[in-house]
């Protein structure tokens, strides 16, 4: 048997796929594979109760284990690097709890996190800069490392509680959508909740558009309000927030 | 190929709960090693820490991804990200593995075992050069610890190295634990793998424990202090390659700094006896 041909064997049953690797094998081989098929399930366990801590802690080691194992099931590794294997965990967690929204938007939280924590660094945007800007036709630049989505719970609050050791909330849905961001700032990964005027803004200038268009989206928002003080507002946080690296 | 200045002090393994006090360059070593893959990524808090313990030591950067026995090859962007982090680090030098991770788009993250046969042989001597090429520098290579052995192996594990070694250039990181536990596991004497390794090669040698498996294997757990005969194979080894760069490698339960700073203190007192008997 060729070298390939026995890792992907190897690699096929490592797996959990039904093949009978014995044969290739040297004498008393048993008790030796047992251990490298319990290692790869418990380095990969142990990755994801790493990089999902908030999500392991409000599960409970035992449920969230049972998610690892049939994580590991549905999606094996398939990346060189371990800090990649939390990806696509929150889908799993949406499919075996379909009626506890919050777990998977926790664990989309401790994600974002987790890729903001050594994502690209951003630049540092210069003030002066900003002074010739035509603000019209501007388009934001955002940190490489800003994620977001809209949640339906209050699994925000949970994390922050879960994090300084406080008894969190029991889980609950959210009077209506609302947004959740992550980023860096300097070295610190940062969330925080936004409204859905806020959240119009946001995903306008994520689309590329100009912040004309900005404006406009937020207007439409909140066609009440006072778009062009809340668009400065705006602006003015996510400059202070480090949201924004740079303007074209 | 640039060569491997010489350096032989006494180190160890960065672990996290001890990123304070080496940040602060209050840990009396030679050097550290650390985890060449938590330093291999874009930005942020790890290349902030390693920029800063860099300051103060020395670095040697240790892989556990390389997967240089691949039959398949190695992966352009790990060698590509590995050559940033190391122009970055101006490390003592690179290791990683004899082993290999997966096959077929499938990762174990584990060190799994290689077939002695030649044909593994030319493979990793391929990718050695490979690997060697992109980084700009010969490698160092660590034995792994073994649970299996192949129906087709055709040679042991020492002659294996002592081959690669020849033929890629590379040099070599042994790890006396491993030597032990896999001689364990196999049943055969750790002495004679010592006595065939190519002594003038060796460039770093690592130190641990392990722990009691099931049906008699050990397991290379290395989550215990280093045990008596494991000491004992050390002070062959550096009766037989002299002076090398030492350090312990804990991985797990990871005690406090002064502990590993203690177990670090035998490995220097041996060495420095064994060095002053053989000047005799």
């Amino acid at each position: 048997m060729t070298l390939i041909d026995t890792q992907r064997r190897f690699s096929a049953w490592l797996a959990g796929g039904h093949i009978d690797v014995s044969a290739m094998m040297g004498p008393r081989a048993g008790r030796g594979l047992a251990v490298y098929r319990h290692a790869v399930g418990a380095t990969l366990t142990a990755a994801l109760r790493d990089s999902f801590g908030k999500t392991h802690a409000w599960l409970g080691e035992k449920a969230f284990d049972a998610a690892a194992v049939a994580h590991i099931q549905i999606r094996p590794s398939t990346s060189w690097t371990l800090s990649n294997y939390g990806e696509g965990f929150e889908a799993t967690l949406a499919e075996l709890y379909p009626y506890d929204p919050e777990v998977a938007e926790l664990a989309w939280l401790d994600w974002s996190l987790r890729r903001a924590f050594e994502g690209p660094d951003p630049a540092e945007i210069d003030p002066a800069d900003l002074a010739e800007i035509d603000w019209d036709a501007a388009i934001l630049c955002f940190a490489p490392a800003l994620a977001w989505r809209t949640i339906a719970t209050n699994a925000a609050a949970i994390w922050r509680a879960l994090s300084v050791g406080e008894t969190p909330p029991a889980a609950a849905s959210l009077d209506g959508p609302a947004g959740l961001i992550v980023w860096r700032q300097g070295l610190e990964p940062r969330f925080r909740t936004v409204d859905p005027v806020e959240q119009a803004a946001l995903e306008s200038a994520l689309r590329g558009e100009d912040f004309a268009t900005v404006c406009e989206m937020t207007a439409r928002a909140d066609p009440l309000g006072d778009p062009v003080r809340r668009v400065g507002e705006l602006l003015a946080q996510w400059l202070g927030e480090g949201l924004i690296v740079g303007v074209i | 190929m640039t060569a491997l200045a010489p350096f032989a002090g006494f180190g160890l393994g960065m672990r996290k709960p001890h990123y304070p006090a080496f940040l602060a360059g209050e840990v009396p070593v030679d050097f550290v090693e650390v985890i060449s893959e938590n330093f291999m990524v874009e930005g942020g808090r790890p290349l902030h820490v390693i920029d800063k313990v860099r300051e103060h030591y020395p670095v040697a950067l240790h892989g556990v991804s390389m997967s240089i026995g691949s039959a398949e090859g190695l992966n352009r962007d790990y060698l590509r990200r590995l050559r940033m982090l190391a122009d970055r680090v101006q490390p003592l030098w690179i290791s990683d593995h004899l082993c290999w991770t997966g096959a077929h788009g499938f990762n174990s993250h584990d060190l799994l075992p290689m077939p002695y046969t030649r044909e593994a042989l030319e493979i990793v001597r391929r990718n050695l050069d490979q690997a060697q090429e992109a980084l700009g520098r010969p490698m160092l290579l660590e034995n792994p610890s073994s649970y299996v052995t192949f129906a087709q192996d055709e040679m042991p594990e020492w002659a294996f190295l002592a081959e690669i070694v020849r033929s890629s250039g590379c040099f070599l990181l042994l790890d006396i634990n491993n030597i032990f536990v896999t001689a364990r596991n196999h049943a055969f004497d750790p002495a004679e793998y010592l006595a065939a390794v190519p002594a003038d090669r060796v460039r770093q040698i690592h130190l641990a424990g392990h722990s009691q498996g099931r049906e008699g294997l050990l397991i290379d757990t290395h989550d215990a202090p280093t045990p008596d005969p494991v000491w004992a194979l050390y002070e062959g080894a550096i009766g037989r390659f002299g002076p090398v760069a030492t350090m312990i490698e804990r991985d797990d339960a990871i005690p406090p700094l002064e502990t590993l700073l203690d177990e670090l203190a035998i490995a220097r007192r041996l060495a420095t006896s064994k060095a002053g008997a053989m000047a005799a």
